[in-house]
């Protein structure tokens, strides 16, 4: 049997809360700086939100794109064909036929702003007013459309969707196009822009926010015994992933592998992870098992950990099950505590904080863990960056979303 | 009250100029909308509901494929103001 081409990252960019680019994100993510703000506008006083705070991306759109990309963008899409740019061009602009070029972003609530807009415009001025461009907008696939006609993909643009665990699918699925030989190259990642009065009072409603208002760099704290909720928060990552072949024809500069992808699915509750964690289980032992990689050889995870009372000690314990004690020798990294939750985009901005991480040899702080939970049974890193092992080794991606969605993501060092 | 011709072409001027990132200026009364300024049909119908909104007029979908050219969709709201 021929074995499926191996997958690598030549690529990537994002715009975060804690910076526009990559490079700015991650050195804020390794100085431990929050990307949480109290919201400057009147939201929490004119619709009565309990919530005043979110992680609204660092650098907006306008400053970066023309006026008519934003106008015929949702943010999602502003965001996602940002980080698209600065991945490719990090990726030298590969020179690849059409047909072998594929788009994978995602997004897990789609283009929430035009819908609402729209819907507004319809209430106030009546349906003559609503602009043409409202569906290719406001529709989930949007900001994979566009990264598709940027770049002239011609071997499928997909836009899966899975809540908060979308991003990191959108990547497993764009590896599994490379290894299946639908592609050569394929762009993927995901998006969000749902930092929005409704949605915000939606995730309230669903008491799964943190209500922290009062401090809102410490609002987002996982693992810390008070820890209250999620801080909800946007922006984009975006990779650029390659056949190692195809990779090598060119030279080009190989971060790391996406050794490993694992899927599974709760099967159990809408909301709430599985208590026993059976599903994110699965998807870490699955991945690990196409990655090929024993306990010992993963040195960092990025968690999912949204600072969730529930959710963050069931993520624990399940690592723990799957690694055994080799968790101990895991540098454990929880990114959401700086740049809050990025829904959709979180999957593909903490496997690049992951990638990123192998590549430099250090994993990024966990900040706002006054008290770690007695209850925490892995080795985070606090407050300060710790430096990870050299050699060959690798790291594990996980997210989980709404509808009991399980990603793991193994990547390897270069 | 009714916008002069040459209100019209520069607020004409300056919805396509936002839609398509083109100098106002250089929306021009002679210009065609898909030859010159190449504007697609969904480009056209947005700057058509805008157009509708500032002037305080109606353009018909089946007026539309007559509007060739700046000049004459600046003719027909004109025309077309109460």
């Amino acid at each position: 049997m021929t074995r499926a081409p191996d997958v690598v990252i030549t690529g990537m960019g994002m715009t975060t809360p804690l910076g526009g680019d990559l490079e700015s994100t991650w050195q804020a993510a390794l100085a431990g700086e929050s990307g949480v703000r109290s919201l400057d506008n009147d939201w929490a006083a004119t619709y009565g939100l309990p919530v005043n705070i979110a992680a609204q991306v660092k650098v907006h759109p306008s400053q970066v794109l023309s006026g008519p990309e934003i106008r015929r963008m949702d943010p999602s899409a502003q965001y996602a064909v940002i980080a698209m740019r600065e991945a490719w061009a990090d990726a030298g602009s590969p020179d690849v036929p059409p047909e072998r070029l594929g788009a994978v972003v995602s997004s897990g609530i789609g283009g929430i702003w035009t819908t609402l807009d729209a819907w507004d415009t319809l209430r106030d001025k009546g349906a003559r007013r609503v602009l043409p461009m409202t569906v290719p907008m406001l529709m989930p696939n949007s900001p994979s459309a566009y990264v598709e006609l940027e770049l002239g993909a011609r071997a499928g643009a997909h836009a899966l969707v899975s809540a908060c665990a979308s991003g990191a699918e959108a990547i497993g699925y764009a590896a599994e196009m490379i290894r299946s030989g639908r592609a050569d190259v394929v762009v993927a990642g995901g998006t969000e822009a749902a930092v929005h009065p409704m949605p915000l009072a939606a995730f309230a409603a669903s008491r799964t926010l943190s209500l922290r208002n009062d401090d809102p760099e410490g609002a987002s704290r996982p693992y810390d015994v008070e820890r209250d909720g999620f801080v909800l928060g946007e922006g984009a990552g975006i990779v650029v992933l390659e056949s190692a072949a195809h990779a090598a024809a060119r030279g080009a500069r190989v971060y790391g592998h996406v050794a490993g992808v694992g899927l599974s699915s709760d099967g159990y509750h809408l909301t709430s992870p599985e208590p026993g964690g059976r599903g994110q289980i699965a998807a870490m032992r699955a991945a690990m098992a196409d990655a090929e990689v024993a306990p010992s050889d993963i040195v960092h995870l990025n968690a999912h950990a949204t600072s969730t009372v529930v959710g963050d000690l069931i993520e624990a314990h399940s690592v723990r099950q799957v690694l055994g004690g080799a968790a101990d020798g895991v540098a454990l990294s929880a990114t959401k505590s700086m740049t809050g939750h990025l829904l959709g985009g979180a999957g593909a901005v903490e496997t690049i904080f992951a990638v990123l991480a192998l590549h430099h040899r250090t994993a990024p702080p966990t900040i706002n863990v006054s008290q770690p939970d007695p209850d925490l049974v892995l080795d985070l890193v606090r407050d300060t960056p710790r430096e990870l092992p050299s050699g060959q080794v690798a790291a594990i991606n996980n997210s989980f979303g709404f509808g009991g969605h399980n990603v793991a993501l193994v990547v390897t060092s270069a | 009250m009714a916008h002069s011709e040459q209100e019209i072409l520069a607020g004409l001027a300056e919805i396509v100029s936002e839609e398509t990132g083109l100098p106002a200026d250089s929306v021009t009364p002679e210009k065609s909308f898909t030859d010159d300024l190449d504007i697609d049909s969904l480009s056209m119908m947005t700057i058509v509901t805008l157009a509708e909104e500032k002037f305080s007029v109606r353009i018909p979908d089946e007026e539309v494929k007559n509007l060739t050219t700046v000049g004459d969709a600046v003719t027909y709201i004109e025309g077309a103001q109460d």
